[in-house]
C-alpha cells in the first residue's frame, strides 16, 4: 500500500485516474474507524490533507445570488468561524452538533458528503439550501445538486476517478435553524434532524429532514403549503395551525426505520416536533 | 469472523497487494524527529505512537473517535490519534501528553517528578480528577487545548469543549474542578 | 519457577510513587499513582510490551446459539506471520472455567451459546495478521433457535441450553405471615435493561513464558488470585507455575471479575514460547465481559392506611445469559434487598436467575441491589400516591434502623442511618430554573429544546446492599507491612482499579507508623489473596489487613524499643497517630537507643519518649504479615433465612430532571445524596466515588443499554452504547453520614456501590413527576415518554 499526498487538486485527480483503486482520505473520521476495525483494507490511500485549495472558501456572486464556495476539506470547526457562520448559520449549527471537538477539528464537509450517511448532519442543511457539489476528475469539473448527489444510504453519484472538490452553498438572507435529536446531550449520532431556511429575499421556505430516510428528505408540497400561509410582509406572530400543519406534513414525508437507535414511530413523531419548532423559531427571528 | 461480530462482511483471507509491506517514514513528535520503521501502511497514528515510538500516553479505549482517550495535537489542533493515518501525518508537528511539559523541563525525561508537572497535570492530581487514569492523558491534552484557546471559559463552554473525552470513573466533577483550579491559578478567574 | 523479567511498560511497578507525605486517615492526600497517570507514563496492561512479543486475537461466534460441526484452522496457519492457532483441542487442563461454577468453555467445542463465544485464538506477528488469520479459520456452524426469553428459560419447558440446566439459582424468602394483607395494595411490573461496565481500558494482558513450563501474566483484573486459580486449572499447571501480576487497570466496575483473555494469552505464550499480548478492541470488549443482569420484576406492596408497610411480595427474574458467572450471588442480592431499606414485617420474595442465549451477565457495581431498587422504589412512590402521602414521609416512616430485622431474619446490628440519608439528600438546595444555554436544556447540543415545553420533576429514592461477600463465601485478605529506612512498604494483592486503595493503604500505614509509605506491585507471588476489588470490600478487608500488619509492626518496634531502653514494654504506649510515648527517664543512655542525628529525640531525655514508630525503628527493619477476616456469614436456607451478611451500606438520592415533554428527552440537572459511609478515610476519594457512581446511575436511567435482538448485540461500540459525557452529568451535592461501623477498621464502610443503587430509581421517579408517565422500565427511552 502507498499513501499519496499531493499538494494540488490536479495532481490528486491525476493520481486517482492512474490508480482508481486508491481510497480517498479526507478527515479520516469514517475511513480510519473502518481500518482500525478491519472493515476496510485500502490498497492505497489518496490523502487530500495537503491540497490547499480544498481548505479555502470564498464568496462567489453578490446579493441574492451570492454563494459560498467551500473547499471539500473544510472542517466542521472552520464552519463555526464567525465569518462563515454569519453567512451559513444552519451549517454552523449543524457542524456544532457533529461528534466531539476532536471530530469537528478533523472531519470535513467533503467527507460528510462522500460518506453520505443517512445521519450525516450537514446533509439536510445543504439540501435545504439547494447547495451543489462540485466534482473533479481528469476530465474536468461537473456540478450537481447535493439532493441528487446523495443517492442512498452511504451511496453517491460519485463516478470512478472523481473527487468531491467543493460545495457551493447559496447565501440566503433570513433566519435558519438546525435541530438534532440524540439520546445524549453531546457527541451523538442523530436519531432525527431537521434543517429549515427562511429566504426573505425570495420569500421561500425550505426544510429538509435527516436520519428519517435513506437520503435527506424534502417535501416541496409541504414547503409550498407553508410558504403561502406565511405573511412575509407584516410577519405577524405565526398562526398555530400553520406550524402544526407544517409539522404534520413533514412527518408524513419522512420515511424512518426501526433500528437500535430509535423506533420509526418515534422518529416520525420527533420530526413533526422538530419541524414545528424550527419554523416557529425561525419565524420569530425574522 | 473475528471479534467483529456485528454485520461486518468477512475479511478477505489474502491481503491486497502490498497491504502488509512495512512502511518507512519520519514523524515529528514532541519536537523530535522519529524514524518509523516496520509500521503497516494502514496503521493509525495511535498505533505508531504506542507500538513503534514507545509513547503510550495516548490511550486505546475505543479506536473509533468516540472517547478522546487518544487526544493529541497535530499542528496545534486537537484530534483523536486513532483517526489519523500515521503516514499522512508526515511533516506535521505532533504533540502528545508526553510532550506537555512546563518551561525548563525536558520532554520525555524519565525522572519527571511532580515538580515539573504542568499546571493542568498538577490540578488533575490535586483536585482528584484522576481515578483509574485511562482517560486522564486525553483530558490533560484537551484541557490544555481549551485553556490555551479560551483562558476563561464559562461552565457550559467547558462542558462542550470536553464532551469528546469520556470518563467512566469520576462522573467528571473533579475534572471540572481541576479546570476551575487552573483558570484561577492562571489568574483568569471571573 | 523464576518469574519472567518484568515487561517493558512505561513504568512498572505502577503504583510505587509515594503519596504526599504527612497525610493520615481522614486527610485527602494525592494519589501516589496520580503523577504517572497525568504524565501518560503509568503502565496500563494494554501498554506493556516484551521483546519478541506476538499479538493474540480471539475468534468469536457470530451466532447466539449454534452447533459447531467443524473448525478448520489450516488456512489460518498457512498465513505468513501466524505462529499458532489454538482451539478446544489445545487446552491441556480443565476445559471450562467460572467464578462460582466452572461452566464456561475456554474455547467452545461442539456448540456456541452466545454471540461472541470464543472458538479459537491466534498468535501472530502483528494484530492485523492475527485478524486476517481469524478470518481464514473456517467454522461450520448449524445455527439453532436461540433461547432468548428468560421467562421461557425459567419455565424449564424445552431442552436446556447447557448440561447444568437453565435455572442457575432460585431463591424464595418467606418472612412473617404469608397471609398478611394491608389496607392498601399497589402492584407494579418493572424492567431493567442490560447495562455494560464500559470501563475505558480494554481487556488486556501480556503473557510471558518462563522457559521452564510456567508462565507470568501481567493483566488488568479485579482479583489476581482467583484468576490465577482458574487459569492454572485450565493450563493444567500448579499454582507456582502460573504467576499473575497486576497490569495497570483502566476501570473495572465488576466487568473484570471473570476471565477474558487470561487463559487464551497464557496458552498462546506457552505454545509459542514467546510473549503474547492480547488487547481487545471495543467491539470485542462488549462481548468479552459480562454485563449487568437485565431484570423483570413484579411487586405487590401492602400497607396500613397510616402508611406502615405490612407486606412486600416480589418476583424477580434475572437473565444470566449463557453462563453462570456470578449469577448465584447476584440473584441472592436481588432477593435479600428486594424490599428496600425499610421495616417489612412480612415478605414473600421469589427470585430466579436463568441461562439464555443472551450475552452472559455477572458482576456490575451494586449487582442485584440496583435492579430491585428500581422496583421497590417505584412501588414506594406508587404507594405514597395511593395513600395520599408525601413519598419522603412514607420512606421516613418505614426507614430501617439499627436493631430492625430484615426479611432474611437477620437483625441489623451495625449502623443503619436510612432516615439520615434521606433527610440529608433532601436538605440540599434545589437548582435554579432552567438556563438559557443549549447544554443546560434537555436535548443539549442538538438545539431541540423549547423552554415552554420542558417540565421539571423531582424524585427521591433510597437503597441498600451488603458490603463484602455474603452467604458464607470465603472472604479474607492478606497484607504485609515492612518498615525499613523510615519508609513503610505495603505488599497486598489488591487490584487497584482506580478506586484509590493505594492511597488509603498508604494513609493507614502512615497513621499507624508515622512515616511515608509505598504500595508494592500486586502479584500472586509474594502474598496471599486479597479477594476481589468488588462488593465495596477492599477498604474494610484489605484496609483491615494493612492496619493489622502495621499495628503488629508498631508493636514489634515498641517491644524492641523497650528492650533497648531497658523498660517494660507496658511503659510505652502506641498512639493513634503513629507515635510511641512513655516516661523513660535516663533511658537514652541505653546502648541500642535510636541515634539518628536529626531524630527529634533529644527532648526525650527531659520529657520521656515521644517519637514516631518509624523513628523508633531507626535503621532496623521490621516486618509483619496479617490476614483480615470478617465474622462468618451463612447461606440462606430453603426459606431464604439466615445471617447472610456482615454489614450494609445505605444511600438516598434526590434527582432533579428537566424533560422535553414533546420529544421525551431528559436532562438530569442535579442529584443530591446522603450516603452512609461509616467513616470517611479520604474525603476527596469518597466524593469521587459518589460522583462517578451517580454518573453510572444516570447512564442506566436515561441512556445506557446493550440492545439485544434475537441474542445478537446490536450496539457493541461507543458510537451506539452511550455513556454520559460531561455534558450529561448533573451537579452532584453529597453529604456523607459518618456513623462508624463497630466492626470495621476505623469504622469505615465501603463507598463504591451505594451511589449507583438508588440514583437510577430517583431519576426515574423525577421523570414520572415531570411527565406524568408511569415509568416502568429503565433506561427510559425517549419513546417511552411521549
Amino acid at each position: 500500500m502507498s499513501v499519496v499526498a499531493p499538494t494540488r487538486l490536479d495532481d490528486a485527480v491525476a493520481a486517482l485516474a492512474t490508480d482508481p483503486s486508491l481510497t480517498v482520505l479526507a478527515g479520516g473520521t469514517d475511513l480510519m474507524v473502518a481500518v482500525n476495525y478491519g472493515r476496510a483494507r485500502p490498497a492505497g490511500v489518496l490523502s487530500l490533507r495537503r491540497v490547499p485549495e480544498l481548505h479555502d472558501w470564498h464568496v462567489d456572486g453578490e446579493g441574492g445570488d451570492a454563494e459560498v464556495v467551500l473547499g471539500a476539506g473544510i472542517s466542521y470547526t472552520t464552519l463555526l468561524d464567525p465569518a462563515l457562520a454569519g453567512l451559513l448559520p444552519a451549517l454552523a449549527q449543524a457542524s456544532r452538533t457533529v461528534g466531539s471537538p476532536q471530530i469537528r477539528n478533523t472531519g470535513t464537509i467533503g467527507g460528510n458528503l462522500g460518506t453520505a450517511s443517512p445521519a450525516g448532519d450537514t446533509l439536510p442543511v445543504l439540501v435545504a439550501l439547494d447547495a451543489t457539489v462540485e466534482l473533479a476528475s481528469t476530465s474536468g469539473r461537473r456540478a450537481m445538486p447535493v439532493a441528487e448527489f446523495v443517492t442512498g444510504p452511504k451511496l453517491t453519484a460519485l463516478a470512478p476517478g472523481e473527487l468531491v472538490a467543493a460545495v457551493r452553498v447559496p447565501v440566503a438572507r433570513g433566519p435558519q435553524e438546525f435541530l438534532k435529536i440524540g439520546v445524549r446531550n453531546a457527541m451523538v449520532i442523530a436519531v432525527a434532524n431537521c434543517a429549515l431556511v427562511l429566504d426573505l429575499d425570495h420569500r421561500r421556505l425550505a426544510c429538509a429532514l435527516g436520519a428519517v430516510g435513506p437520503v435527506p428528505i424534502r417535501d416541496h408540497d409541504a414547503e409550498a403549503w407553508a410558504t403561502i400561509r406565511l405573511d412575509w410582509d407584516a410577519r405577524p406572530d405565526l398562526d398555530r395551525t400553520v406550524v402544526d400543519g407544517f409539522g404534520r406534513r413533514m412527518a408524513a414525508a419522512s420515511r424512518p426505520i426501526d433500528d437500535h437507535r430509535a423506533t420509526a414511530a418515534y422518529r416520525r413523531r420527533a420530526v413533526e416536533v422538530l419541524a414545528r419548532r424550527a419554523l416557529a423559531r425561525a419565524w420569530a427571528a425574522t | 469472523m473475528g471479534c467483529d461480530v456485528t454485520t461486518t462482511p468477512p475479511l478477505p483471507a489474502e491481503p491486497a497487494p502490498d497491504a502488509d509491506a512495512p512502511a518507512a517514514y519520519e514523524l515529528t513528535v514532541n519536537g523530535v524527529a522519529h524514524a518509523v520503521e516496520g509500521a503497516r501502511p494502514t496503521d493509525s497514528l495511535l498505533h505508531v505512537l504506542r507500538d513503534r515510538l514507545g509513547l503510550p500516553g495516548a490511550k486505546n479505549a475505543c479506536e473509533q473517535g468516540e472517547c478522546g482517550s487518544c487526544s493529541v495535537l497535530v499542528d496545534g489542533v486537537l484530534v483523536c490519534a486513532c483517526l489519523e493515518l500515521a503516514e499522512a501525518a508526515v511533516g506535521c508537528e505532533i504533540t502528545t501528553v508526553e510532550g506537555l511539559t512546563p518551561a525548563g523541563a525536558e520532554p520525555g525525561d524519565a525522572a519527571l517528578t511532580s515538580a515539573v508537572l504542568t499546571d493542568v497535570q498538577r490540578a488533575m492530581v490535586e483536585a482528584g480528577g484522576v481515578q483509574c487514569g485511562f482517560c486522564t492523558p486525553g483530558f490533560v491534552v484537551a484541557i490544555h487545548d481549551l485553556l490555551d484557546r479560551v483562558p476563561d471559559p464559562g461552565p457550559f463552554e467547558v462542558r462542550e469543549a470536553l464532551a469528546g473525552n469520556l470518563c467512566r470513573c469520576t462522573g467528571y466533577g473533579r475534572i471540572l474542578a481541576a479546570v476551575e483550579r487552573v483558570v484561577t491559578l492562571r489568574g483568569n478567574g471571573r | 519457577m523464576t518469574p519472567a523479567a518484568a515487561p517493558t511498560g512505561v513504568e512498572a511497578p505502577p503504583a510505587r510513587d509515594r503519596a504526599a507525605p504527612g497525610a493520615r486517615v481522614g486527610d485527602s492526600p494525592i494519589r501516589p499513582d496520580g503523577t504517572p497517570k497525568v504524565q501518560g507514563r503509568f503502565a496500563f496492561a494494554s501498554d506493556l510490551e516484551a521483546d519478541g512479543m506476538l499479538w493474540g486475537r480471539t475468534l468469536r461466534s457470530p451466532h447466539p446459539y449454534a452447533r459447531v460441526r467443524s473448525v478448520d484452522i489450516g488456512p489460518a496457519l498457512a498465513i505468513a506471520g501466524v505462529s499458532t492457532v489454538l482451539t478446544a483441542d489445545d487446552v491441556p487442563g480443565a476445559s471450562t472455567y467460572g467464578l462460582m461454577s466452572p461452566d464456561q468453555p475456554v474455547f467452545a467445542r461442539g456448540v456456541v451459546r452466545y454471540m461472541g463465544e470464543p472458538l479459537a485464538a491466534v498468535a501472530a506477528d502483528h494484530p492485523d495478521t492475527a485478524r486476517r488469520a481469524l478470518a481464514a479459520i473456517v467454522v461450520d456452524y448449524e445455527p439453532l433457535e436461540p433461547l432468548i426469553d428468560p421467562a421461557l428459560a425459567a419455565s424449564e419447558d424445552g431442552p436446556p441450553i447447557h448440561p447444568d440446566g437453565n435455572v442457575i439459582r432460585h431463591i424464595r424468602v418467606e418472612h412473617g405471615d404469608p397471609a398478611a394483607t394491608g389496607d392498601v395494595v399497589v402492584e407494579g411490573v418493572y424492567e431493567v435493561g442490560m447495562q455494560d461496565q464500559a470501563f475505558l481500558g480494554p481487556e488486556s494482558g501480556l503473557a510471558v513464558p518462563d522457559g521452564e513450563g510456567g508462565v507470568d501474566l501481567w493483566v488488568a483484573t479485579q482479583w489476581l488470585h482467583e484468576d490465577r486459580d482458574q487459569v492454572a486449572a485450565c493450563l493444567g499447571l500448579p499454582h507456582d507455575q502460573v504467576r499473575l501480576h497486576l497490569g495497570g487497570v483502566g476501570g473495572a466496575f465488576g466487568g473484570r471479575e471473570d476471565l477474558s483473555m487470561q487463559v487464551h494469552a497464557c496458552l498462546l505464550a506457552l505454545r509459542t514460547g514467546r510473549p503474547v499480548k492480547m488487547s481487545y478492541l471495543r467491539d470485542e470488549s462488549f462481548v468479552g465481559h459480562v454485563h449487568r443482569h437485565p431484570a423483570r420484576m413484579r411487586y405487590r406492596h401492602h400497607a396500613a392506611a397510616a402508611g406502615d408497610l405490612v407486606k412486600v411480595e416480589a418476583e424477580v427474574l434475572l437473565d444470566g445469559g449463557a453462563y453462570a458467572s456470578s449469577s448465584w450471588a447476584v440473584v441472592s442480592n436481588a432477593a435479600r434487598f428486594a424490599c428496600g431499606p425499610y421495616r417489612v414485617p412480612n415478605a414473600l420474595v421469589d427470585a430466579t436467575v436463568v441461562r439464555t442465549n443472551n450475552p452472559p451477565c455477572g458482576a456490575m457495581r451494586g449487582f442485584g441491589a440496583v435492579q430491585v431498587c428500581f422496583g421497590h422504589e417505584s412501588q414506594m412512590d406508587k404507594l405514597a400516591a395511593r395513600l395520599g402521602m408525601d413519598p419522603v414521609e412514607l420512606r421516613l416512616r418505614n426507614a430501617l434502623a439499627t436493631g430492625d430485622v430484615l426479611p432474611t431474619g437477620q437483625r441489623v446490628t451495625g449502623a443503619a442511618p436510612v432516615a439520615e440519608c434521606i433527610r440529608s439528600a433532601i436538605a440540599h438546595p434545589l437548582p435554579p430554573a432552567i438556563g438559557n444555554g443549549w447544554l443546560e436544556r434537555p436535548g443539549g447540543a442538538g438545539r431541540t429544546a423549547d423552554a415552554s415545553r420542558v417540565r421539571r420533576g423531582v424524585g427521591v429514592a433510597a437503597g441498600f446492599k451488603n458490603v463484602m461477600y455474603s452467604e458464607g463465601f470465603e472472604d479474607d485478605s492478606e497484607a504485609r507491612v515492612r518498615l525499613a529506612g523510615g519508609v513503610a512498604s505495603i505488599t497486598c494483592a489488591v487490584a487497584e482499579v482506580g478506586q484509590g486503595f493505594v492511597t488509603i493503604a498508604s494513609q493507614i500505614a502512615r497513621t499507624v507508623l508515622g512515616c511515608d509509605a509505598v504500595v508494592e506491585p500486586a502479584d500472586t507471588v509474594g502474598v496471599d489473596s486479597a479477594g476481589s476489588s468488588s462488593a465495596s470490600r477492599q477498604t474494610w478487608m484489605s484496609g483491615g489487613a494493612v492496619l493489622r500488619a502495621a499495628r503488629q509492626v508498631a508493636d514489634q518496634v515498641r517491644s524492641a524499643l523497650a528492650v533497648s531502653l531497658g523498660v517494660p514494654a507496658s511503659s510505652l504506649a502506641l498512639t493513634d497517630d503513629g507515635r510511641i510515648v512513655g516516661a523513660a527517664p535516663g533511658a537514652l543512655d541505653a546502648p541500642d537507643a535510636p541515634d539518628a542525628p536529626d531524630a527529634p529525640d533529644a527532648r526525650d531525655a527531659r520529657d520521656g519518649i515521644d517519637m514516631t514508630v518509624a523513628e523508633a525503628a531507626g535503621d532496623r527493619a521490621f516486618e509483619s504479615t496479617a490476614v483480615h477476616r470478617h465474622r462468618p456469614t451463612y447461606p440462606l436456607d430453603e426459606r431464604g433465612q439466615g445471617d447472610a451478611d456482615v454489614s450494609f451500606v445505605f444511600a438516598a438520592h434526590r434527582a432533579v430532571v428537566d424533560v422535553d415533554i414533546d420529544l421525551g428527552l431528559v436532562r438530569v440537572v442535579q442529584v443530591a445524596t446522603g450516603q452512609d459511609v461509616g467513616r470517611v478515610l479520604h474525603p476527596a476519594q469518597v466524593v469521587g466515588q459518589i460522583e462517578g457512581g451517580i454518573a453510572q446511575g444516570v447512564g442506566l436511567a436515561v441512556m445506557e443499554e446493550m440492545v439485544i435482538d434475537g441474542g445478537l448485540v446490536l450496539n457493541p461500540s461507543f458510537t451506539d452504547y452511550l455513556i454520559p459525557t460531561v455534558a450529561d452529568t448533573p451537579e452532584v451535592l453529597a453529604t456523607c453520614i459518618e456513623e462508624p461501623e463497630p466492626e470495621a477498621p476505623f469504622g469505615a464502610k465501603g463507598a463504591g456501590e451505594p451511589p449507583t443503587i438508588s440514583s437510577t430509581a430517583a431519576i426515574a421517579a423525577a421523570i414520572r413527576v415531570a411527565t406524568g408517565v408511569d415509568v416502568t422500565r429503565v433506561p427510559v427511552r425517549p419513546w417511552d415518554l411521549i
